[in-house]
C-alpha cells in the first residue's frame, strides 16, 4: 500500500500496517518525516495511553523509531502529481517514478486559510503556521512586534512559541466573541502579558514595503465595526491564525467524493467507520479527513492502516474487529467534552454518509 | 534575526557557515537552511515584485503552496525559497516582474 503523507496520521497508518505485515511505501514532498509534528515544541494533552505530556517534536522521533523496527519504504522530496485508480506517478528529483499499489491512505493533512484586508500583501503579513516553521524548525524570528489574528489553538500555541523566540507579541486579536482554543494555551499569553482582544478585526496594514503598523477595530454583535474603536498598533509581523483546511486534490484525483463541513475546515473527502473513502481501497487519516488534533490524526492512521492492511489479508477480521473496536473508542474519547463534541457529531455524520454511500442504488 | 538563545530548544547549534549572493550582496546563511529562512535572518523582506504593480511579496506560507517567496536562484526563475535549501555560493535576485 502506499501511504501518501508521513505526518502523525500516515506515521500511525505505516506503524499499524507494517506490525500487520503489510508492505508499505510512505511517501513524502517534504526532505524529511513527522509533517507538523516537526514544529511542535509544546506538550501535548490528549489520550493519557499515547502521548500525553510528550512534545510534539518528540512524538515524532518515538515515532519514526518504532517504524524504523518494521521495514517501510520511506521516499522523500517525492509529489505524488497524478493518479491512475491505485497507480501512483511521483516526480522526484525531477524524475517521474510509476509505483503500482492496492491500497493508498491519503494523510496529507491541511492547509492555512487566509482573510485578505488592505494590506495583506504586505511581505510581514504571513500564515501563523509559516512563523512557526521560521521560528521552531529554522530558529530565525520573523521580526519582533507581532500581531496574532485569530484566538483559536494554532493563534495562541504559535504566539507563545514567538514569545520564547524572543518576540513581542502586541496583541491577539478574535473576531469572535470568545477565544477559540484551549483555556490552558490562552492562560500562558495572558501571564505572558499579551492581551486577548475579542471581538476585533483588522482594518488595514501599513508599511513602506513591508508591515509597519496594524488598525484594529472592535466589532458590535453584527459583525459590523463599531465607530471611534480603532487602534493603530505599530508590528512588523501580522500572523494569520485564521482556521485550517483539508489538502483534498489527491482525493479529488482519484474521485473521492467530498462533504463541505464547516465543522470540519471545508471540504472533507467522505469516509466511512473504517476511513475508506467512496471510492473503494481507497482511505484518509489525520487532517485530510477533518481538521482535528495530532492524537486524533494518530488515531485515524491507525484506522485506516488497520482496515487497509485487514482488506489485504494481513490481519483476520476478528483480530481486526477489537483493535478497531480499541481505536474508535480512544476517538471518542478524544472527541468528547466542550471542544470535541462539535467534531464528535460531525464525524458521525460524516461516517454516516459513508456508510449509506456504500450501498449501491438499484 | 537568528535565535540564539532557546528555553525549549536549546542553544542554537554550530552549523556550516556559508555564503550565498542576493542580488550582488554576500549574505551569510547556515548549509541546509531555506533560502527564505537566510533571507529572513539577515533582514531581508521583499523577494519579488508583481508584474502589473511592482508591489512587493514575501514570506506568507512557509510551505510551498502560495508562491510569495520565490525568487531567480542560479538563473532559475520561479524558485520557492521557502523549501529551497541554501548551498554556497548560490546566486539569488529579486525577480522583478511578477
Amino acid at each position: 500500500m502506499a501511504i501518501v503523507g508521513s505526518g502523525p496520521a500516515g506515521l500511525a497508518a505505516a506503524l499499524e500496517a507494517t506490525n500487520a505485515g503489510a508492505k508499505v511505501l510512505l511517501i513524502d514532498e517534504n526532505a524529511n518525516v513527522g509533517g507538523q509534528l516537526l514544529k511542535q515544541t509544546h506538550k501535548f494533552f490528549g489520550s493519557s495511553k499515547r502521548y500525553a505530556g510528550i512534545r510534539g517534536i518528540d512524538i515524532g522521533n518515538k515515532m519514526l523509531q518504532e517504524l524504523d523496527k518494521n521495514h517501510v519504504e520511506i521516499s522523500l522530496t517525492s509529489i505524488v502529481f497524478q493518479i491512475f485508480g491505485k497507480e501512483l506517478l511521483i516526480l522526484k528529483n525531477e524524475k517521474i517514478q510509476r509505483v503500482k499499489t492496492k491500497k493508498i491512505i491519503y494523510s496529507c493533512g491541511a492547509s492555512e486559510k487566509v482573510i485578505n484586508f488592505p494590506g495583506w500583501t504586505l511581505p510581514g503579513v504571513m500564515g501563523a503556521g509559516g512563523a512557526q516553521t521560521l521560528v521552531n524548525v529554522h530558529r530565525v524570528s520573523p521580526g519582533n512586534r507581532i500581531l496574532m489574528i485569530g484566538s483559536g489553538n494554532v493563534g495562541l500555541v504559535v504566539s507563545y512559541q514567538l514569545i520564547q523566540a524572543g518576540a513581542d507579541v502586541v496583541a491577539v486579536i478574535e473576531a469572535l466573541p470568545k477565544i477559540g482554543g484551549y483555556g490552558v494555551h490562552a492562560s500562558k499569553i495572558c501571564r505572558a502579558g499579551v492581551p486577548i482582544l475579542t471581538s476585533h478585526k483588522i482594518k488595514e496594514a501599513y508599511g513602506n514595503g513591508k508591515v509597519e503598523a496594524a488598525t484594529i477595530v472592535a466589532l458590535d454583535k453584527k459583525w459590523q465595526p463599531i465607530l471611534n474603536t480603532e487602534r493603530t498598533l505599530k508590528v512588523d509581523v501580522i500572523c494569520l491564525a485564521v482556521g485550517l483546511k483539508p489538502k483534498i486534490e489527491l482525493p479529488l484525483m482519484s474521485g473521492c467524493k467530498t462533504v463541505h463541513s464547516p465543522t470540519l475546515g471545508g471540504r472533507v473527502p467522505i469516509h466511512d467507520e473504517n476511513m475508506e473513502t467512496t471510492e473503494k481501497g481507497i482511505y484518509v487519516a489525520g487532517d485530510i479527513a477533518g481538521v482535528e488534533e495530532v492524537d486524533t490524526a494518530i488515531e485515524e492512521g491507525r484506522l485506516a492502516g488497520i482496515a487497509s492492511a485487514e482488506k489485504l489479508g494481513y490481519i483476520s477480521e476478528d483480530k481486526a474487529k477489537d483493535l478497531k473496536i480499541e481505536v474508535r473508542k480512544i476517538l471518542g474519547d478524544l472527541r468528547s467534552g466542550p471542544f470535541g463534541e462539535h467534531r464528535e457529531r460531525a464525524k458521525k455524520q460524516l461516517i454516516q454518509i459513508g456508510k449509506s454511500s456504500r450501498q449501491r442504488l438499484l | 534575526m537568528r535565535i540564539v538563545k532557546h528555553p525549549i530548544l536549546g542553544p542554537l547549534e554550530l552549523k556550516k557557515n556559508i555564503n550565498i549572493i542576493v542580488d550582488d550582496k554576500i549574505i551569510k546563511a547556515y548549509e541546509g537552511e531555506p533560502i527564505a529562512s537566510a533571507l529572513i535572518a539577515a533582514g531581508i523582506t521583499t523577494f519579488h515584485k508583481t508584474k502589473k504593480r511592482g508591489d512587493p511579496r514575501g514570506y506568507f506560507c512557509g510551505i510551498g503552496l502560495c508562491t510569495d517567496c520565490m525568487m531567480i536562484v542560479d538563473g532559475i526563475r520561479n524558485v520557492r525559497t521557502c523549501i529551497t535549501p541554501v548551498r554556497g555560493g548560490m546566486r539569488i535576485e529579486t525577480q522583478k516582474d511578477g
